[in-house]
């Protein structure tokens, strides 16, 4: 009943945006109507560019944009956005730190049937190895709606991923606490630190039970902010747990998982296991299909929280 | 074009290419040829079209000027320069560590950039962007955007092209410096673009040809751009790599050798006696 997608948060929230600001501008590459763009076209269509399927000129035509003082939101799936337009993102957009606002929708495997050209796990490595981007990773309708916000409020480059499939209800409507460089603390616990972010909250919720009715008390974050990371509240949890799981949908090179085991190894080392895509492409298949074939659920951070947790550092 | 005036650009447009020579040559740097090739359509830019001031380089109703061919920034440079938006000095420090002129142009870092570049192909879709926000606020500001005839090789540029039609981009105004060379060579010979004008013509632009380094002809060009509406306009501006220093448009030296102190010397000689028998004699002449 209460499952919505990220994408829908995202397009809601930007047409919000275009009634209390003038000077946001949409930039699409002919999917407004997947990505959700296509509220804020009908709304404001003086604002809103479909430049065609062309995604390097959408985002050059940002930068220009960028350039005479609007704030454009780009958005695309993300499987073409991040790649196709790299050089654009990096010369136009991040090198001269403009406010440009990516929008990657349809990030992760579980797009689903279209399969391995149009699902995406390897956007977050490419943004966040970008100096200057900002990188946020939606968890429900409410999060993305909030974090759209926070997007055109932030100076500078970011880069949103969201997500095609409705997902199950995190957040309250109205909660728009999300500061960059932080994360929610959904679930406190001082047995083992799970960070999660997009589809990986709600089974890292639902892992957490499961933990705790084996006597391990589960600490969970929505780790939405992934670049700035927020390095003290992760290092602040595991100092209590003394041990980390990390579960995301991306590939296990480049994304959140190896962004924290980085801190977490240069400033406080302990056990960790990462729970992601393990270096492969996908398939087509459903959501649910997908997240179980590629070792997306709840059951693989319950086995890997198993494990750090017999490892934990006391 | 009064006959005084043409003098003082084609005095400036010299002075220009000294400064240009001067600044590759105590950096060691390559990319003079295609740096010297543009000098008269930016001396026509900025001396006889471009609304701007260097006191205020982000001033708001300014006309935007996007350098596509980052790599001849040593021209861009003397001529902002010359307009005093930042001190000549500058120029003797370009692609130094800490220099505020770096190897290719940067925004913020240097006054007078409105755009980055130095990634081949991306200038003319900031272009689009510009005009499409400058419309949409209202400005009379102008869009020139400076592409090299090698750029048009970038798939990206063609998205660009057909986008500027689309929206019927008439403050976008696109400088084709048609110089035929690229890092490997005649671009003819490596990925041939003509018919330009035509390819322009047929993706729904007007496409002006002109010599690029005759102030005259870039006259009527930029006249014919700005009497047309409704439709991007395009100068190709034909012009020769290394224009001025005899080595170069003679192919005795290659237009992509980097410059050593050697030919700097040789190549200031070169334009020094340009300037004496030209100018000077010119003025005795004159009365």
């Amino acid at each position: 009943m209460d499952r919505k997608s990220t994408r829908d948060g995202f397009g809601e929230a930007l047409c919000e945006l275009g009634r209390i600001r003038d000077d946001v501008v949409v930039v699409d590459a002919d999917v407004a109507t997947s990505t959700r763009t296509e509220g804020f076209r009908k709304a404001f269509s003086e604002r809103f560019f479909n430049v065609g399927i062309a995604e390097q000129e959408a985002v050059l035509v940002a930068s220009g944009m960028a350039l005479c003082g609007e704030l454009p939101f780009v958005s695309s799936f993300a499987a073409f956005l991040t790649t196709r337009a790299y050089d654009q993102i990096r010369t136009c957009v991040a090198m001269p730190n403009l406010n440009v606002k990516l929008v990657g929708t349809h990030g992760g495997i579980t797009v689903g049937e279209d399969g391995i050209t149009h699902q995406m796990t390897e956007d977050i490595a490419l943004m966040r190895s970008l100096p200057n981007m900002k990188v946020f990773v939606a968890s429900d309708f409410n999060s993305a709606k909030a974090l759209t916000f926070h997007l055109a409020e932030i100076e500078g480059p970011a880069y949103l991923r969201v997500g095609r499939e409705p997902t199950q209800k995190i957040y309250e409507a109205g909660n728009d606490d999300f500061p960059v460089g932080e994360a929610k603390l959904l679930r406190p616990g001082d047995g083992v630190t799970i960070c999660a972010c997009g589809i990986m909250v709600p089974e890292a919720l639902k892992a957490a039970e499961i933990l705790g009715s084996q006597g391990i008390n589960a600490e969970v974050m929505d780790c939405y902010c992934i670049k700035p990371l927020p390095k003290q509240q992760i290092l602040a949890s595991i100092r209590r747990t003394g041990c980390c799981v990390i579960a995301e949908e991306h590939n296990i090179i480049g994304g959140l998982g190896e962004a924290v085991a980085r801190v977490v190894s240069e400033e406080y080392p302990v056990p960790i296991r990462l729970v992601g895509v393990s270096d492969r492409y996908g398939q087509s298949g459903t959501a649910r299909e997908l997240q179980e074939y590629y070792g997306l659920t709840y059951r693989e951070i319950v086995g890997a929280a198993a494990q750090v947790w017999a490892l934990r550092r006391r | 074009m009064e006959k005084e005036r043409e003098g003082f650009l084609k005095k400036t447009a010299l002075e220009i290419r000294k400064d240009v020579v001067r600044t590759i040559g105590v950096a060691n740097a390559a990319h003079l040829a295609s740096s010297l090739s543009i000098v008269e359509i930016l001396v026509y830019l900025y001396w006889e079209v471009m609304r701007f001031n260097p006191q205020k380089p982000y001033w708001k109703e300014r006309d935007r000027f996007v350098f596509s061919k980052g790599h001849a920034c040593p021209a861009l440079y003397a001529v902002l320069a010359r307009l005093g938006f930042f001190d000549r000095e500058e120029l003797w420090s370009y692609r130094r560590l800490g220099a505020m002129l770096q190897g290719h142009p940067e925004y913020r870092r240097t006054p007078g950039i409105d755009a980055p570049s130095g990634s081949l192909g991306m200038g003319l879709g900031i272009s689009v962007g510009m005009a499409l926000s400058l419309r949409l606020r209202r400005l009379t500001s102008r869009v020139f955007c400076l592409l090299g005839d090698g750029e048009f090789q970038e798939g990206a540029v063609w998205e660009s092209v057909m986008n500027a039609n689309h929206y019927k981009l008439d403050n976008l105004i696109a400088i084709v410096d048609v110089n035929g060379y690229q890092m490997e060579g005649k671009t003819e010979s490596i990925n041939n673009l003509e018919p330009l004008q035509d390819k322009l013509e047929s993706f729904g632009w007007k496409a002006y040809q002109c010599d690029g380094h005759d102030l005259k002809e870039l006259e009527r060009a930029f006249k014919a751009v700005f009497a047309c509406k409704g439709a991007p306009c395009a100068i190709l501006a034909r012009t020769i790599p290394g224009k001025g220093l005899k080595k170069i448009e003679e192919g005795v030296l290659s237009p992509t050798e980097p410059m050593s102190r050697l030919l700097m010397e040789e190549a200031l000689r070169e334009l020094e006696e340009l300037d004496r028998t030209y100018f000077r004699e010119g003025e005795e002449q004159g009365g």
